[in-house]
């Protein structure tokens, strides 16, 4: 399995990420990819050749494993490792669709015209793609859960099976190779799964609550506008700047002191001055 | 019974810690200078000595092990029993889980990163020039980075102490023994079973016992010197403010 060239395609998508979906992409390449590579895959490297059966009968064993391992975890957290990270993919091709159709507005309208001020931007439509993969990777991990449970019976792996299976000529013990390790492995899998999950519903929230917060605050500012338009209906002069004065989103409203100070050390050559007067209304016109 | 070849080391596994390292190595730019020994200790005395060395040692662990009797399924009984985690399996996840910490560090000086690029944008100075310095400026460990590092010191020294003490657990002693007595079921009797390469496993676990030890003491120098470094500063700068004002500025500061 060429986990390197997965690795590859994937860190393109952190540049579209919110700050849970690059913890959420660390935690899989750190505790997922990499535990599977290096050390969960030598585990159940060759399962089926310690799967010992206490019989002569030619076929036996090939049977009883059969019966027990329908599909081997390994093989279940691979497909898992391969879906629950194709969403993310999504995303990435809605920038390129994005970017494409930038381009063909820009041959037809001319270099200075631009149909998106940043593509790379979760407004609008890739909002939505971005909250659907969301949706579909949580959805991908339950379900994958939930097989793995139903399949081994709660992730429980015994030392002894008894299989009756034809052509066994009676019930006959099996014996699984390296159980113990194997539970550990299955346990840490599992845990990884489960804080990916916290992961994405974390950032379903904070993406969903900053969408509101955003929602609410352009309509308090267009109820503000129509409010204090109202009361300076008589004033002339200011007239004009209130009505063309254009409404910004939270995003590109100017900086407030409060944000240029978080930061305790500063780049050299920022002035503070330049941040407090750029929250004034400009007043030069008059 | 023929004598095994060692199981060579599989291309992709070197290539996984190869993109673990070039992860890790990021890091490395802004650590300390006891940071950076504790980063080469890392890969070469214990990663690479790992894919290289070790994984050989305990590639037939299972195959080799061979008990005094023909019963089937006595064999992997009695070698769940006595190894139900390998070393090695432990030690790479004790690698993987010890460097953990040091990403957090790398979120911060991101998340630092992206402020100031912010500021530098806001000021109006879009120069790409600009833009670049900031990516290539090595950042200073103060206020909450210094924090934030701190921290994953003591959480690497945590984890190399809990990993320690659950090989102490597991495996009493660091000797490998040669000859383990079983009689889990379906081993008729009390079986003599064997294990295979004792004596190079013993060494290699002695060494990676001690290369373990080196790591936790050099996190101990490293949060030793900072917070000495810290505590100098203080002194030298602040002179009339008091204790509890420097810890509420280191606090506050973001």
């Amino acid at each position: 399995m060429d986990w390197k060239t997965f690795q590859a395609l994937l860190s393109g998508v952190n540049k579209y990420s919110t700050a849970f979906g690059r913890v959420w992409l660390s935690v899989v390449f750190v505790f997922r990819v990499m535990v599977y590579v290096v050390a969960a895959e030598r585990v159940w490297g060759d399962e089926q050749k310690d799967f010992d059966c206490n019989t002569k009968q030619p076929g036996c064993a090939n049977v009883c494993y059969d019966h027990f391992f329908p599909i081997s975890h390994i093989r279940l957290w691979a497909l898992q490792l391969i879906f629950v990270t194709c969403p993310s993919f999504m995303v990435v091709m809605h920038v390129a669709y994005r970017d494409d159709r930038e381009r063909k507005y820009k041959a037809k309208h001319g270099n200075n015209s631009k149909l998106y001020n940043n593509t790379g931007k979760k407004h609008g439509g890739l909002w939505w793609t971005y909250l659907i993969s969301l949706f579909v990777k949580t959805g991908i991990e339950v379900a994958f859960l939930y097989i793995l449970h139903h399949i081994y019976d709660s992730f429980y792996l015994p030392r002894l099976v008894k299989c009756g299976v034809k052509p066994c000529p009676n019930l006959v013990d099996c014996y699984i190779g390296h159980p113990t390790e194997k539970k550990v492995f299955s346990y840490f899998m599992v845990g990884a799964s489960g804080l990916c999950i916290v992961l994405n519903i974390c950032e379903i929230i904070y993406l969903v609550s900053k969408r509101i917060a955003r929602i609410a605050n352009k309509l308090n500012r267009q109820k503000r506008q129509i409010a204090v338009s109202h009361n300076d209906h008589n004033e002339e002069p200011f007239d004009n700047s209130i009505d063309t004065m254009p409404t910004l989103s939270k995003k590109e409203q100017p900086p407030s002191f409060r944000s240029a100070v978080k930061s305790s050390h500063r780049p050299p050559g920022l002035k503070l001055e330049e941040k407090i007067r750029a929250s004034a209304p400009d007043l030069s016109f008059l | 019974m023929t004598l095994t070849p060692p199981a060579e080391p599989d291309p992709e596994l070197k290539m996984n810690w190869a993109s673990f390292y070039a992860v890790i190595s990021g890091v490395n730019r802004h650590s300390t200078g006891i940071g950076r020994i504790w980063i080469s200790v890392l890969f070469i005395f214990r990663i690479l000595v790992l894919v290289v060395a070790a994984e050989s040692v305990w590639g037939d662990e299972k195959s080799g092990f061979t008990c005094n009797t023909q019963q089937p399924g006595c064999n992997s009984v009695c070698y769940d029993h006595f190894f139900p985690i390998s070393h090695i399996r432990l030690w790479a996840l004790q690698l993987i889980l010890v460097s953990t910490p040091a990403l957090l560090v790398a979120m911060h000086v991101a998340h630092r990163r992206h402020v100031d690029k912010r500021l530098y944008k806001l000021s109006g100075r879009t120069n790409p020039k600009d833009l670049e310095q900031i990516k290539t400026q090595k950042m200073k460990i103060t206020g909450a980075l210094w924090w934030t590092y701190v921290i994953s010191l003591l959480f690497r020294i945590v984890l190399e102490v809990i990993f320690m003490y659950l090989f102490y657990m597991i495996y009493p002693g660091y000797k490998m023994i040669r000859l383990v007595k079983c009689d889990s079921y379906p081993c008729p009797n009390t079986v003599d079973c064997f294990v295979s390469r004792p004596t190079e496993k013993t060494v290699f676990t002695v060494f990676m016992l001690t290369a373990s030890g080196v790591c936790i003491l050099l996190n101990i120098g490293e949060v030793v010197f900072l917070v000495g470094k810290a505590c100098s500063k203080h002194l030298h700068t602040a002179g009339d403010s008091t204790m509890g004002a420097w810890i509420q500025q280191k606090l506050c500061s973001f």
